[in-house]
């Protein structure tokens, strides 16, 4: 894996009054060998009707519609749903797990469920399963060009996007129902079933028009 | 015991009418405990060297805290907690010196593990000969372990800091152990006045269910990858796993500094910040050179303090603002290897300008006269 010069991810550090400023991009990869936590480079959590593209902290709206956007333009769009949707464990989950169904299939997007983190024995079969370990895998065997993670629990998903920002040029979208993940290039937090099915109805209005 | 009712975090920590009780360390402890809804609290009662997990153990007596018992060590007892927590409860545990040394392994183990443990190290020599009176060396330790660390001056910050430490450890993008560090004898074994909350108060229960990784069962990770640990595959994807995997919990701690500062109102508080001469400590170190800064100021000579609240996550960029225009900055210690001042030099510019010193160990109190004598030498300059 090399460098990917397209991503212009710049890390500047200077002295401002004793102040460190520091600016990264939380771009699509293949950032390098070993990239690093967005979080540890400056970026903060947006706050809550906030939401993160790319590092930069936007109002939700402006998130839902580059959400969108990258959902009709990518060529092999993927949903990565985890335990917190596939199980139900409380109440709600199947409502909101159906809604996320929806989204996908408005979308045109396929599905590859994520309903544990078990190690998969002998090996991962990247064609039908991923892991938070290795989703490289998947996302290399599928030529996936954007992937939303939603009800994956927060740090599998942040384990998760790092690799895939590392070795990929997978765009990744976290619809996140707790504070966000740093490391996706679009984040939302506290999402629920009415930002699901506002991008839903995004996605089939543009559709209509197109 | 009376009926305890369940309180905001802020009602608890701002709001809530307070009363004055002249108390240890210890004590402070136990009536932290007491307020904090802990579900469960697991005692090696020898190694805290203070009677604090011995308190814990009578409020459990009460019905304060749900389940309590004795580990066989030190190392048991931290292991117990981990399992504890992997299981959804909140829990307490406290230790110090030798008995942080003989737990070491499970430290960066609850970090990995994402457990919002919450554990009192009570500081106090570790070498050879034995000793059991303070030292903070164990804190140098500890520092890459991934916990956060909080240092608490006297028994008021030890009171405060573990009912805080409980809320920024369970924020789900956090989530990863506090630990409340005192200075061992000097703050648990001394009276003070100590502004506590009523005792028919408690935090909100711990919400496991918001946890950044599953509640867990034998077939589920981070259980099941202790069983199958990447360490088992030799190649590039396992090692990247672990990497991307340490990463996050170095981001969670990051993610603890907003916290810290709506709860603890910094990383670090500051006296007199514009003097050209600072003070920089953690711990009784911060009271001992409260009092050379006073004594100095008798002689007409200003010095300013930083007392350093949080060592992990590290307030890098504010001790580079506020010692910018410094000319010295001494870092008085209780450790022969002065940590603190290693720590500070690593983040200011001109790290020359750092004074390493004045530094007492084992056992030995501060004189403030010997911070005194370094604030005349650079007054001088």
């Amino acid at each position: 894996m090399t460098n990917n010069n397209k991503t212009r991810r710049i890390t500047l550090t200077q002295f401002n009054g004793g102040m460190i400023l520091t600016k990264y991009h939380v771009l699509a990869g293949p950032e390098g060998y070993l990239p690093p936590a967005a979080a540890c480079q400056g970026i903060r959590l947006p706050e809550v009707g906030w939401a993160l593209i790319e590092g930069r902290h936007v109002p939700e709206q402006e998130a839902l519609s580059a959400i969108v956007d990258k959902l009709l333009s990518a060529k092999r769009p993927f949903f990565f749903p985890g335990p917190n949707l596939l199980w139900e464990w409380k109440d709600g989950v199947a409502e909101k797990a159906s809604a996320l169904r929806k989204l996908a299939d408005t979308a045109g997007a396929r599905v590859i469920p994520m309903p544990d983190y078990r190690p998969k024995y002998p090996m991962i079969n990247p064609a039908i399963e991923i892991n938070p370990n290795h989703p490289n895998l998947t996302i290399w065997h599928n030529k996936i060009d954007v992937c939303v993670f939603a009800g994956v629990h927060c740090h599998y998903a942040n384990v998760a996007l790092k690799i895939i920002r590392g070795g990929t040029d997978c765009y990744t979208i976290a619809i996140c129902g707790e504070a966000g993940h740093e490391d996706a290039n679009i984040t939302l937090r506290n999402a629920g079933i009415p930002q699901i099915e506002a991008l839903t109805a995004m996605v089939a209005e543009r559709r209509r028009l197109c | 015991m009376p009926e305890q009712k369940v309180v905001a975090p802020e009602f608890m920590f701002t709001e809530a009418a307070r009363e004055e009780q002249f108390i240890t360390g210890s004590e402070a402890v136990r009536e932290a405990v007491r307020r904090a809804n802990v579900d469960m609290a697991v005692s090696y009662p020898i190694t805290p060297q203070s009677e604090s997990m011995h308190l814990v153990g009578d409020i459990y007596a009460e019905g304060y805290v749900k389940d309590y018992y004795r580990g066989e060590n030190e190392f048991a007892v931290m292991c117990s907690v981990a399992g504890a927590a992997m299981g959804g409860v909140r829990v307490f545990t406290a230790t110090g010196g030798p008995g942080t040394m003989r737990a070491l392994e499970m430290f960066p183990t609850w970090v990995g593990a994402r457990l919002p443990i919450v554990c009192a190290f009570f500081t106090r020599g570790i070498n050879s000969p034995l000793t059991i009176q303070p030292d903070t060396i164990e804190m140098a330790h500890l520092l890459d372990t991934g916990m956060i660390m909080l240092h608490a001056e006297d028994a008021q910050d030890l009171y405060d800091m573990i009912l805080k430490a409980f809320i920024i450890a369970e924020q789900t993008e956090v989530h990863i152990p506090v630990g409340v560090f005192a200075d061992g004898f000097f703050v648990t074994h001394t009276r003070d006045k100590v502004r506590v909350a009523p005792a028919d108060i408690k935090l909100p229960p711990y919400k496991p269910y918001s946890a950044p990784v599953p509640v867990m069962d034998m077939e589920n990770v981070p259980f099941r990858q202790m069983r199958d640990p990447f360490v088992m595959k030799s190649n590039y994807v396992s090692y990247a796993a672990h990497a991307s995997w340490q990463q996050e919990v170095l981001a969670a701690a990051e993610r603890a500094r907003p916290f810290i500062r709506q709860y603890l109102g910094g990383l670090v508080e500051v006296e007199n910040e514009q003097a050209d001469i600072l003070v920089l400590a953690g711990g009784t170190a911060v009271c001992q050179s409260r009092e050379a800064i006073a004594m100095a100021r008798e002689e007409g000579i200003e010095a300013g303090l930083i007392k350093i609240k949080s060592l992990r996550p590290f307030p890098g960029e504010e001790l580079r603002a506020l010692t910018a225009k410094a000319k010295a900055v001494i870092v008085p210690e209780f450790n022969r290897v002065g940590w603190l001042s290693r720590e500070l030099r690593n983040v200011v510019q001109n790290p020359d300008r750092v004074v390493p010193g004045p530094r007492v160990f084992g056992g030995m109190t501060m004189p403030p006269d010997l911070i005194l004598a370094e604030i005349r030498r650079y007054a001088r300059e």
